[in-house]
């Protein structure tokens, strides 16, 4: 045998026996957990340090005071988080399910268009959504103005503020998921079941009570456990209709008026409230679930077929279509108004083009663009890394702790923005290991690692749904054809997963840029993102320029769900 | 029980047919097979008995009652779904009650329906699981103790077999025959397997592309087909087309080369079909009715050929001979003689009355 040969049965057994020990995929997943160690739970952990310390010695005073009848403002803020969650879940769920039987059960003059615009509100970035709303049916909105006018009243027939405003946001917004989940149900359900039911003598309303109801109340329990868990995190829509008495908003304002104790010990609370949701949420969903036991039926809807049928349904559909339409109309007309020309009129009486011109000349103003890009470009390549790494990992390999690997990724999205920014700020005020020994509060790398710690899942969901639906048999003819490990994940899985990956990485990156609620908390004057910078220019009553900057988002928005959905289609991925 | 009866039904889905003209009398108590293959209209003709489906055209009456545009929850009927469709969110006993709910009887009443169902169906003592907890023979079975449970006039089944295994099927197959005659109510029953259809039907009607093609007992159907479809569908056959030669006496004489003629039986011409002489006509011979010649015989009906396939299976051998440019299929059931081998002569007798001139 020759002494210079690599391949010497020795090197070779030694070789396989490390890579082929039990141990070593723990080697390989350890830097996952150290990534989340750094990054999630460290800075869960130093919010809860701050909240349960005074003076660097362990006290409950914090949680005594937010309990304490004294002070009623966390309490009410708690109770009022509350209460306007449970209600956004019922006006959500009458809306999205009725919605969802509607498009799905019947036809009628309008239903095609009707189903492509519902899925509108996913389109429109948080803060943008609930603006365009207080343009539209606020205080000086546009419609309650145009009625006023109209009927010629004294004063504005309505207009939406306070939590009735709110919920109305909330209701908008949140719908679709009770939609979506609702909608596959709906068309999971075998028609055939409820033909058994009718040949077994049942009528419309029996069926409905016996069969149609107790099959669809898992997607319905499931959805509501996630509007809830939404709601409880909504911050946007309580900040713009001024409900300072929710959870986030103490949170937020605690934070402002330097109350950092403080606003640990809220953020801790809303954490454990949101991380028990998701844990009720994943118990759930291991629970029963009735669909799919047979594929491929299809139902026939029931087509409107009287005449004041057919005209209702016609009314609503245009109804529908208006007020799904209006809030993306309203920013694109606002974004070509002249800053001032929109004061007591009903709609603004001067128009320019000048606002996106300056968004892409004044440097002033492209600004927040540029961050906005770079910050979430960055977030995103971490979430590649991370998150089809530890995709791989939780479908690919066999190690203890794959149940907390999934738990931890999902933690971070079960966070309300806020918790994350607070979170954030109480772990990286000082230099640390995890931060290489810097202060990244105020520096430029804070915002783009909310960014990636709050969009963890989405590329890990979507490169582990293709890597679930993709047979292992290809990677291991690979590596029967000599391919190495490395090889065979570069040349095989990774460009088989692809479309998985970009799916999730185009998703991650839209919500970078339309992030809000994280950033508002942790931005400095360097680092403004675009969406800070709509919320500065709406207060400095820039109208047009900040629905300039919304209308960008949104384009981008919709140009990445028409790649996703072209992608989809193609591929078949479900996320 | 009650009969049935399809007057003139047809069915379009928009401009796509359904099925055509299904003129059919269901008498009370018998066993009626819809068969076919895939796509026949089977389903829809079912559909339309249950229901779910309103004709086009024509009606439906079940006895002296025009059901046409009845709902199907007001027609009393027991249908079993191809999916089984049972209610997975209800256990094995609240499937099987759900009928009897509807109905509004008695918790008593109810219980003791169950039970008695559940044991005919052999399942005594499943009451409490779910479905999920059940095989594929057993939610069959759950399936069929449901639409049996509300006594119905009719039982209705679209292939309630197909998804089973082969053996499970035929142990199903006996079961659901047992049932239908302890009770006697009057069955229809959906597949597109002909030895099913064969074994357990009173009558079958056969259809294709949406038209029926023939109505008859099994051995009506299997002996005396009526088209060349029939005879091809429904077990194995010897298709040939020859010439007319000659008519005479209640014979027939084909003529199919210069060297092969045969003899049949006026009898056997497919209803409704005269023969001329000097025109082609279509004929069906079963493998099995095909007999070994001796080789010194000698008739009108022997032919000889070379083996071209030869098949041992057990219970019977089977040949392809070559006769001139044709190719004719025997069976014969093994009794120990001996088997021909490929490119021996082979002498084949066929009998005048197995000789079927199709339509
Ligand atoms: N709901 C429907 N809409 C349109 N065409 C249908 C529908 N149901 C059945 N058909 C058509 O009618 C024909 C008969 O179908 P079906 O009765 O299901 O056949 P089978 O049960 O014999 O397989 C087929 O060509 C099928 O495509
Ligand atoms: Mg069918």
């Amino acid at each position: 045998m020759k002494s210079g040969s690599t391949f010497t049965p020795s090197t070779l057994r030694r070789r396989t026996s490390f890579t082929s020990s039990p141990y070593f995929v723990y080697v390989l997943v350890s830097p996952l957990f150290l990534v989340l160690l750094a990054y999630v739970i460290y800075p869960l952990f130093q919010t809860f340090i701050e909240s349960a310390q005074i003076d660097g010695s362990f006290s409950l005073q914090n949680y005594k005071d937010f309990f304490s009848l004294g002070n009623s403002a966390n309490l009410e803020a708690l109770w009022t988080s509350i209460y306007i969650s449970v209600f956004s879940v019922i006006t959500c769920g009458i809306v999205g399910v009725g919605m969802a039987f509607l498009l799905e059960r019947y036809e009628f003059p309008g239903r095609k268009i009707l189903s492509v615009l519902v899925m509108v509100p996913m389109a429109l970035p948080p803060l943008i959504g609930v603006l365009s709303f207080d343009f539209l049916y606020g205080k000086s909105g546009i419609i309650p103005r145009a009625l006023q006018a109209l009927l010629g009243l004294d004063q504005v027939p309505f207009s939406l503020s306070g939590i009735g405003g709110v919920l109305v946001v909330h209701t908008f917004t949140m719908y679709t998921y009770f939609y979506m989940t609702a909608s596959t149900a709906i068309r999971g359900l075998d028609p055939s079941l409820e033909e058994a039911a009718a040949s077994l003598g049942a009528n419309r309303f029996y069926i409905w009570r016996r069969i149609i109801l107790p099959m669809l109340t898992p997607a319905m329990v499931a959805s509501a456990l996630l509007v809830f868990m939404i709601a409880m995190a909504s911050y946007t829509a309580p900040l713009v209709f001024g409900v300072e008495r929710t959870m986030t908003m103490q949170i937020y304002l605690s934070r402002t008026n330097g109350d950092l104790d403080m606003a640990a010990t809220q953020s801790t609370i809303l954490s454990v409230v949101s991380i028990l949701f998701l844990i009720i949420m994943r118990w759930y969903q291991n629970a029963r679930n009735y669909q799919n036991m047979s594929k491929g039926v299809s139902v026939h809807r029931t087509e409107v077929k009287s005449k004041v049928g057919k005209y209702i349904s016609m009314a609503l559909s245009i109804l529908g279509v208006v007020i799904l339409l209006l809030p993306i109309l309203v920013l694109i007309i606002l974004s070509f108004s002249e800053d001032g020309s929109w004061t007591v009129e009903i709609l603004p009486t001067k128009y320019t083009f000048a606002h996106y011109i300056e968004l892409f000349t004044d440097s002033e103003t492209w600004k927040p663009i540029a961050n906005s890009l770079e910050m979430s470009s960055l977030a995103t390549i971490g979430n590649i890394i991370f998150g089809v790494a530890a995709a791989y990992a939780a479908v690919r390999l066999k190690f203890k702790g794959k149940t907390l690997l999934d738990i931890l990724i999902m933690v971070p999205w079960a966070l309300p923005g806020t918790v994350v920014g607070i979170n954030l700020i109480a772990a990286f005020s000082q230099p640390n290991v995890f931060s290489f020994n810097q202060v990244l509060v105020g520096s430029f790398w804070i915002i783009p690692l909310a960014y990636f710690v709050r969009h963890l899942p989405l590329v890990f969901r979507s490169t582990s749904a293709t890597f679930m639906q993709m047979d292992v048999s290809t990677e291991e003819a690979a590596r029967s054809l000599g391919a190495t490990w490395w090889y065979s994940f570069r040349r095989v899985v990774f460009p088989m997963a692809f479309s998985g990956i970009l799916v999730g990485a185009l998703l991650a990156f839209v919500q970078g840029i339309g992030e809000f609620v994280a950033s508002i908390l942790i931005y400095s004057a360097d680092t403004t993102p675009m969406s800070v910078a709509i919320f500065q220019r709406m207060y400095a009553f820039e109208f047009g320029t900040a629905c300039a900057y919304g209308s960008l988002q949104m384009l981008l928005i919709l140009i990445v769900l028409f790649i996703s959905q072209k992608i989809q289609g193609n591929s078949n991925i479900t996320i | 029980m009650i009969s049935v009866k399809l007057d003139h039904v047809s069915k379009m889905f928009g401009t796509v047919k359904g099925v055509e003209d299904i003129d059919i009398h269901i008498r009370s108590g018998e066993f009626f097979t819809f068969l076919g293959p895939s796509g026949c209209g089977k389903t829809t003709t079912l559909r339309m008995i249950a229901g779910f489906y309103y004709p086009t055209e024509g009606r439906i009456m079940f006895g002296e009652q025009d059901v046409t545009y009845l709902p199907p929850n007001k027609r009393n009927i027991g249908m079993v779904f191809q999916n089984y469709a049972l209610f997975p969110h209800l256990t094995v006993f609240e499937n099987v009650a759900f009928g009897l709910q509807v109905r509004k009887q008695s918790k008593q009443e109810i219980k003791e329906k169950v039970d008695r169902a559940l044991k005919l169906v052999h399942l005594d003592g499943y009451g409490n699981r779910r479905i999920d907890q059940l095989s594929g023979g057993q939610q069959q079975r759950v399936a069929l103790a449901r639409a049996l449970v509300i006594e119905p006039q009719i039982l209705l089944l679209d292939e309630p077999l197909s998804n089973l295994d082969a053996k499970l099927r035929e142990e199903t197959r006996v079961e659901i025959k047992r049932l239908q005659l302890e009770l006697g109510v009057t069955t229809i029953y959906v597949t597109h397997d002909q030895a099913e259809a064969m074994a357990m039907s009173d009558r079958i009607m056969v259809m294709k592309n949406g038209v029926i093609q023939q109505v008859g007992t099994p051995q009506e159907i299997y002996n005396r087909p009526n088209n060349e479809f029939v005879a091809s569908f429904i077990g194995e056959s010897n298709l040939l087309e020859g010439i007319v030669e000659e008519i005479h006496d209640q014979q027939i004489r084909v003529r199919f080369s210069s060297d092969w003629v045969l003899t049949g039986l006026q009898e056997n011409v497919a209803p409704k079909t005269t023969l001329t002489k000097g025109e082609k006509v279509k004929i069906s011979i079963r493998p099995e009715s095909i007999r070994e010649a001796k080789t010194e015989e000698n008739g009108e009906n022997i032919v000889r050929g070379k083996v071209a396939l030869s098949e041992f299976t057990g219970v019977s051998v089977n040949y392809i001979t070559q006769i001139g440019e044709l190719q004719l299929k025997s069976m014969f059931i093994n009794l120990g003689n001996r088997v021909y081998q490929r490119g021996e002569e082979l002498a084949l007798s066929i009998p005048k009355e197995s000789v079927y001139f199709l339509g």
